[in-house]
Formats: structure tokens, C-alpha cells, sequence
């Protein structure tokens, strides 16, 4: 089968995006440095193409009721305001189907925007919860998503919206205040990410989307791959679906506790009843970053040896902003700052710390501990 | 290397014409002392990306042609080096422990990897010469 195109495909290979395969889509991985496009992001604004997401529009008067039973976190936390709330889709066992970020727009319009390669579980799983709500699910058209971040993300996006959109809409983007949403116009933006830098993640028809995605190369933004995605969310702590977790765990294995709402208790989610029996467990593994000290990069799968027993690798590779290796890890929980990780056959120290590593381009963890 | 891709963009124009190769890309070159010098072809750095770590072997350790005798990774994924003939290492590259960057940025000088002490000198002629690494590139 040939691999899905975004419809800035050719844009990418103009610019000489080395291009992969990425669940089922062809994306680019880097346009010639990914450490390039990491620092740009920390430092200026990267634009990542991410129109493989997955967007469905949930509508009708019933979308509230719904989406309390179907994600795992609280969507009346959001209020009565437009944003965005990140959660788990959980199976009745308490296993992670995917994490999603659901937009509220108003109390009968929600867009829920889910990953590329669950997106098959996701559409059937919000189906056949929707039989019982008076709902209605309507999946992605071909559209253009971009995710712009970093320092300058804001500016230059409202430069690009100026140009892309017109100043009424550019004006609405720069007022929007962090994790809230808005749609005008067609455009939904939100200003939301994946890297834990400042910046608007957007959805624009395929035509307006090029204009724009022109526009932000013309304000500056330097273009940034798949590569560059992953290390910037790994030094901001965010999981990463198929690595970090899959429907074999639950949120409460990959420190996405601070996701689930049990309160209301009257709130009967899928997977509550599994969670609840699981959520004072003492025998839950701890989900932690590691800062390797000696030589070697982390990798996910390799085995973690604490002084509290065995643990995991989740998500590991290198830090470009810190010029060391990092990762996550499910580890048994224990008060240890210190552990080894094996790498080809030998035992590699590294410190046990507190997951952001870096966020608003800041490295968090205490980089003395981290020495040698 | 391990992870080898066909159909990318092609660098024959590019490979030097006084080197060997292996089909794992690496090239070798044949120093005035006898030793071999070996490292990442251009090719292979592009596919691997940014790298950022290299585990060199230890001068004096002895491999056979194939074996596994250095670790490269990249930003993407670890790959593993070959030995490209039989011998004892005999001098490796120190510099790419702080600047692993080396290798992209100079794949056949400054980033070479590890000089070995073929133990059989005729392998040298059992290795692909740019003509036929080119050729490679191209199946």
C-alpha cells in the first residue's frame, strides 16, 4: 500500500526532507540536521507538519455527556471555555487506546485530534461508545495540520495568520491563551504542543494550509521533521504513543495519573472500575527520566537495574540540549536517585530524576547530579 | 553497518577513487605503514543522520573480517561497524568521543574511525574498489 501524502508533500521534498514512512504516511524525518531543528525550535520557531493526526468533529447535544464517558480525563474541567484537554482513551481493562487532545469550541462542538496509527482502534472505539448519546462523529477531511513552536512560535504566527487568514484572525490567534482553542473561519488553532515550548498547533483546509505554511517560511519559522519531534517531546517529558504506553498499560504506568478525573465518582469513564482498583495499588511502577552518566545512548527496551529491582527503558536517544543521553523509564517505584542501564551486556550509570528535562528552554533536572 | 537502505539519493560522484569499500559502507584506506585505515562512507552518515555517539574498540584488540568492532549512533538509531579484514587495531580516532559530528562532517578524513593491522594483507584486494561501491549504491 502505497504511504498516505499530506497535501504539503511536495513542499517538503522541494525543501530535500528526507522522507519516511511513519504510520502509513509519508512524512519528513529531518530536512538535512535534526539537531538543527531541535536548537531552532528551542531558540526561535519550528513548524512541523503533523497532518497524519487524526481529527474528528463530535457534534450534537449529547457531545458532553459523551465525552465524560469516553475519556479518562474530565472534559467539564474545561469549563465553559474553548480549549483543549489532553486525555486517555482507555479500554473497559484500563488500557491505554490512545492519548488525544479533546477541543471543546462550544457545550455541541468538540473536535477530537487522535494519533496516526491508532487510528483505526480510536474511530471504533468512539463509535461504539457513541450508540448511547445522541452524537455525532464525523471524521477528518483532507486538511493541513501544523504544530508551530518556540519562543518566537506566537510571532511569527500571527505574521503568517496576517497574510494566510487575514488580520482578524491573526489578531484572535495572538490573544489566545495557553491550552485555550478557537475556530473561525474554518481554522481551528489552539494554542497547545508537543514540545514544551510556547506555540499554536492549527488545522486549516489543504489550500489556506499551503498559503500559510508559505507564510511561516517567509516570517522565518525553520521547518522541522518527525526527528526533531521526538527529542524535543522526550526532553519535555510527553509520552509518545506505542512507546511509552500502549493497551497493555494503563495511565497510571507511564505517570499519566494527573490525566484521569475520578472525581465526580458518579463519573462512570470507560476503564474506570480497572483504574480504581489499581489506583492505591502499592505495586505500581514509578514512570521516571534517566540522564545517562557514562558512555552510550538510551534506547527503549533496554533493561534498567535500580536498588528496587528491574525496570524499562520506555523512550531513550539523545538530548540536544543538554548534550547527553536521556530517556524515560517504568521502574519500580522507590526513593533511589541512581541506577544502571545495560547496554550491550555492561551495567551504565545514570541518575533516576523527575520528568520534565527541559521546558521553555530550560534545562530542569540538576545537571550536577546528572555528572559523572 | 547494519542498517543499510537502498533507493536513497545517490553520492557516486562523490566516493573517492583511491579507497576501498565494503558492502556494510565502509570505506578503507591503504596508509603508508601498512596499516588500513577505515571509517563510514558519505552515504552511510546521510542515511544514519546526526550522529552522537561512537564506541571506538580498544587499540591491540584483534578481529576477524565481519566481526562487530565499533558502535555508531546516530539521533535515529545504533549501528553496528565492521571489521573489513582480519587484524589488530592499532590506532582508533580519540577525537570522535567529544565530536562524534566529525563523521558527518568529514566522513573519509577527519572522521575515520579505527586504523587496523590487516593479519592477512591480500584481503585488501578482496574489497570492493569505487567503481563497484558505486554500483552498489545504485542496485
Amino acid at each position: 500500500m502505497a504511504a498516505k501524502a499530506t497535501p504539503l508533500r511536495d513542499i517538503h521534498r522541494a525543501l530535500g526532507a528526507r522522507m519516511v514512512d511513519f504510520a502509513g504516511w509519508e512524512l519528513p524525518l529531518h530536512y538535512g540536521s535534526q539537531v538543527s531543528e531541535h536548537h531552532a525550535a528551542r531558540a526561535a520557531a519550528g513548524v512541523f507538519d503533523v497532518s497524519h493526526l487524526a481529527l474528528t468533529e463530535v457534534s450534537g447535544r449529547g457531545a458532553r455527556p459523551y465525552l465524560r464517558r469516553l475519556l479518562a480525563n474530565g472534559i467539564d474541567r474545561l469549563g465553559e471555555r474553548a480549549g483543549g484537554l489532553y486525555s486517555c482513551l482507555l479500554d473497559e481493562s484500563g488500557g491505554v487506546i490512545d492519548d488525544l487532545i479533546a477541543y471543546r469550541l462550544d457545550d455541541h462542538r468538540y473536535r477530537v485530534v487522535s494519533n496516526a496509527a491508532t487510528a483505526e482502534p480510536v474511530r471504533s472505539q468512539m463509535r461504539k461508545v457513541a450508540r448511547a448519546f445522541p452524537v455525532r462523529l464525523e471524521p477528518d477531511q483532507e486538511r493541513v495540520a501544523l504544530a508551530v513552536q518556540g519562543p518566537q512560535a506566537m510571532e511569527l504566527g500571527a505574521a503568517a495568520c496576517r497574510a494566510a487568514a487575514g488580520p482578524r484572525y491573526a489578531a484572535a490567534l495572538s490573544a489566545l491563551k495557553p491550552f485555550n482553542a478557537m475556530e473561525e473561519e474554518g481554522i481551528l488553532a489552539a494554542r497547545t504542543g508537543y514540545t514544551g515550548e510556547d506555540g499554536f498547533e492549527i488545522y486549516l483546509d489543504a489550500a489556506t494550509g499551503r498559503v500559510f505554511w508559505q507564510a511561516l517560511m517567509d516570517a522565518g519559522a525553520t521547518p522541522c521533521g518527525l526527528g526533531a519531534r521526538d527529542t524535543l517531546r522526550l526532553e519535555a517529558g510527553l509520552c509518545l504513543y506505542g512507546q511509552d504506553m500502549d493497551a497493555t498499560v494503563t495511565p497510571l504506568h507511564c505517570g499519566l495519573r494527573w490525566t484521569v478525573a475520578m472525581d465526580p465518582p458518579q463519573r462512570n469513564f470507560v476503564g474506570r472500575r480497572a483504574l480504581e482498583a489499581l489506583w492505591e495499588s502499592p505495586d505500581l511502577p514509578s514512570f521516571k527520566g534517566l540522564v545517562l552518566k557514562g558512555r552510550g545512548v538510551l534506547r527503549a527496551g533496554q533493561k534498567v537495574l535500580t536498588p528496587a529491582g528491574e525496570g524499562v527503558v520506555t523512550s531513550g536517544g539523545y538530548s540536544p540540549t543538554m548534550s547527553a543521553s536521556i530517556g524515560l523509564a517504568r521502574v519500580p517505584s522507590g526513593s533511589y536517585a541512581q541506577s544502571e542501564v545495560e547496554i550491550r551486556g555492561a551495567g551504565v550509570p545514570c541518575a533516576v530524576v523527575k520528568p520534565p528535562f527541559v521546558r521553555r528552554g530550560q534545562v530542569l533536572v540538576d545537571v550536577e547530579q546528572t555528572k559523572e | 553497518m547494519s542498517n543499510r537502505r537502498k533507493n536513497e539519493e545517490k553520492t557516486v560522484s562523490e566516493i573517492p577513487t583511491e579507497l576501498k569499500f565494503t558492502s556494510e559502507h565502509e570505506w578503507v584506506r591503504m596508509e603508508d605503514e601498512g596499516t588500513l585505515a577505515v571509517g563510514l562512507t558519505d552515504y552511510a552518515q546521510g542515511q544514519l543522520g546526526d550522529l552522537v555517539f561512537v564506541e571506538t574498540p580498544e587499540v591491540g584488540a584483534s578481529f576477524a573480517a565481519g566481526d562487530v568492532c565499533a558502535v555508531v549512533e546516530s539521533v535515529k538509531a545504533a549501528s553496528d561497524v565492521y571489521a573489513p579484514v582480519g587484524g589488530e587495531v592499532s590506532a582508533v580516532n580519540e577525537n570522535l568521543a567529544d565530536s562524534p559530528e566529525l563523521i558527518s562532517e568529514d566522513p573519509y578524513g577527519s572522521g575515520w574511525l579505527f586504523r587496523i593491522t590487516p593479519e592477512d594483507p591480500s584481503e585488501w584486494e578482496g574489497l570492493l574498489d569505487s567503481e563497484q561501491y558505486g554500483e552498489l549504491l545504485e542496485s
